[in-house]
């Protein structure tokens, strides 16, 4: 039973992401450039060297064994890196054309247009309607609040279940809930894009499977980016996909994440260019 | 010796030092209402202090005590929380003038309080030139217990995960929105907690007082800028007058400071319970 799933899960990754990837992505326009990028801890290189584009309506996944850097690298789009001590990143990072890291551009504003979810569910010790009122009200958008909430339930599909508590603790939500409270809070501030960090890693696999749907809805939209652990997930929601690799310094056994190969979804899992690539989602290493 | 009779003997030992303890309060509670409790009536609350101790009351040292409370709060709580906004979120920690500043506050909660008293009395009473009044004691006491705020409060803001944090910061909310909208209400319990505990320490606190001055006999109600007596030091000069009734209004006394610390002590664990957080 086990060897059998084992022969064929490489196979069904490789149709899952023939199925799902789409083949004109690359010819949309770039919403990341990232050129020749590199962030370091204190000194600890944590990524090097990364080139890559991020499209339009798309989804981009970054996959990779743990300490590959994809969570860092994904944290240089909204600079939340800035928030920690020591962190330095080099390079060029340009949204739009326009350099994010250059001395002029506030990252408080950088982020009002770029979203995250966190890996772990983090909703405010708050009602759930102020959940999704914080960013509209932090930011002094403009129109009617109530519906503001109600439409980002609403695309987070969320909507139908917290319609009738919506005064209630968003702690007493279940982990899927809550996620998707934090993706609805997310929309609400109406992003360009939605940087995603291993956001279902925490969840039960129905609530995974919601927010893959959720992911497919969402793309028309908005432009994400995910970082994912599981390789399927890649494979059914995203249409570009990245794969990172840790090199270990043989003299000093420091590591450092190097991206391997970027590509179309379906490529990266049917017919791979890299050897590593290969052996990582054919599940042979990792 | 048996494995078994160790852990006996261990848990004889735990079980005595907790009846030290509880055997000293029960004493203290005992002796002081055996004499208080016939003198704590309405006259005690009502009445100043007079030379007859069938008439005399506690009446101005009461409303100084709450005075003090009152002023201490208004004081040390937003001094206290800004220094500890200002150490866990603003500061840059591997900065050598942070770690200075930490080192300093940590020692300062060691200082004895008759420290603090020749501070007030040389900064506040002479050279402020404030005289021997109400204010300068708030203000003493202020100093005094600001050191504990400070450290309760840090606790309360680090206590509050980091996920929070960059949730807001991830919907483009700026640091002071993230502080003002999410760390501090989050915080609120541990803030209130750690006053109302620092609060209870100043308003039992003696000798400073008694440094800048406050042991004159006041027989009319204080001002915040007139001189003043406090409840333990009241309770210190009932008991050296002579006339042995005097002892008892002492103990009298003792209930009412009791009552008012106790009080004070249920109100931040009820705070402590009522807002208690799981993440």
């Amino acid at each position: 039973m086990t060897e059998q799933a084992n022969t064929i899960e490489p196979m069904s990754l490789a149709e899952i992401a023939r199925e799902h990837g789409d083949e004109s992505v690359s010819n949309r326009e770039a919403v990341f450039q990232v050129n020749d990028l590199s962030v370091s801890y204190s000194g600890n290189v944590a990524i090097r060297d990364v080139s890559l584009n991020v499209y339009r309506n798309a989804v981009t996944a970054f996959i990779g064994p743990s300490g590959c850097g994809k969570s860092t690298l994904i944290r240089c789009f909204d600079r939340m890196n800035d928030l920690v001590p020591g962190a330095k990143v080099e390079g060029d990072v340009l949204y739009h054309g326009a350099d994010l890291y250059a001395p002029d551009v506030d990252p408080v504003e950088v982020r009002r247009r770029i979203g995250m979810v966190f890996q772990k569910p983090n909703p405010f010790p708050k009602s759930i309607y102020d959940n999704v009122a914080f960013g509209p009200r932090v930011l002094g958008l403009k129109g009617n609040l109530d519906e503001r909430v109600e439409r980002a339930l609403h695309q987070a599909v969320l909507w139908d279940e917290v319609k009738d508590r919506l005064k209630e603790s968003a702690l007493g939500l279940s982990g899927g809930q809550q996620q998707r409270l934090c993706i609805a809070r997310c929309l609400a501030v109406e992003p360009d894009v939605i940087l995603m960090d291993e956001p279902a890693s925490a969840l039960d696999p129905i609530s995974t499977t919601r927010i893959e749907d959720l992911m497919h809805e969402l793309k028309r939209e908005y432009t994400i980016v995910i970082v994912t652990h599981n390789m399927q997930q890649a494979a059914r929601v995203a249409d570009m996909t990245a794969f990172f690799s840790v090199e270990v310094d043989e003299e000093t056994g420091k590591r450092t994440g190097i991206l391997v190969e970027y590509d179309k979804t379906a490529k990266i899992f049917t017919t791979p260019a890299d050897k590593r690539t290969e052996d990582y989602v054919t599940g042979r290493f990792g | 010796m048996s494995r078994s009779l160790k852990g006996a003997l261990f848990k004889g030992l735990l079980l005595f030092s907790l009846f030290v303890g509880f055997l000293m309060l029960a004493v203290l509670l005992v002796d002081v209402f055996q004499d208080g409790l016939p003198y704590l009536d309405l006259a005690l609350l009502t009445n100043p202090p007079s030379s007859d101790p069938e008439i005399a009351g506690a009446r101005p040292a009461i409303i100084a005590t709450l005075y003090i409370g009152v002023l201490l709060l208004l004081f040390v709580v937003p001094i206290g929380v800004f220094t500890a906004i200002y150490l866990e979120e603003y500061a840059d920690k591997t900065r050598w003038y942070n770690k200075l500043l930490e080192i300093n506050i940590q020692n300062l909660a060691a200082v004895p309080s008759i420290v603090y008293g020749i501070l007030g009395l040389a900064f506040l009473v002479r050279g402020l030139g404030l005289g021997r009044v109400l204010l300068a004691g708030a203000m003493i006491l202020t100093l005094l217990v600001l050191p504990t705020v400070i450290i309760a409060a840090r606790e309360a803001i680090r206590s509050v995960p980091d996920s929070i944090r960059q949730g807001g910061y991830a919907l483009g909310a700026t640091q002071w929105q993230v502080v003002s909208r999410q760390v501090l209400p989050a915080a609120v319990p541990g803030i209130a907690t750690g006053s109302i505990l620092a609060l209870s320490r100043a308003i039992g606190e003696t000798a400073p007082l008694i440094m800048i001055g406050a042991v004159t006999y006041i027989s009319f109600d204080p001002t915040i800028l007139g001189p003043f007596t406090a409840l333990p030091i009241q309770i210190y000069s009932f008991l050296r007058l002579p006339q042995a009734e005097f002892k008892l209004l002492a103990a009298a006394s003792i209930i009412v400071l009791l009552a008012i610390l106790l009080t004070l002590n249920a109100f931040a664990i009820y705070i402590r319970n009522r807002y208690r957080r799981t993440w």
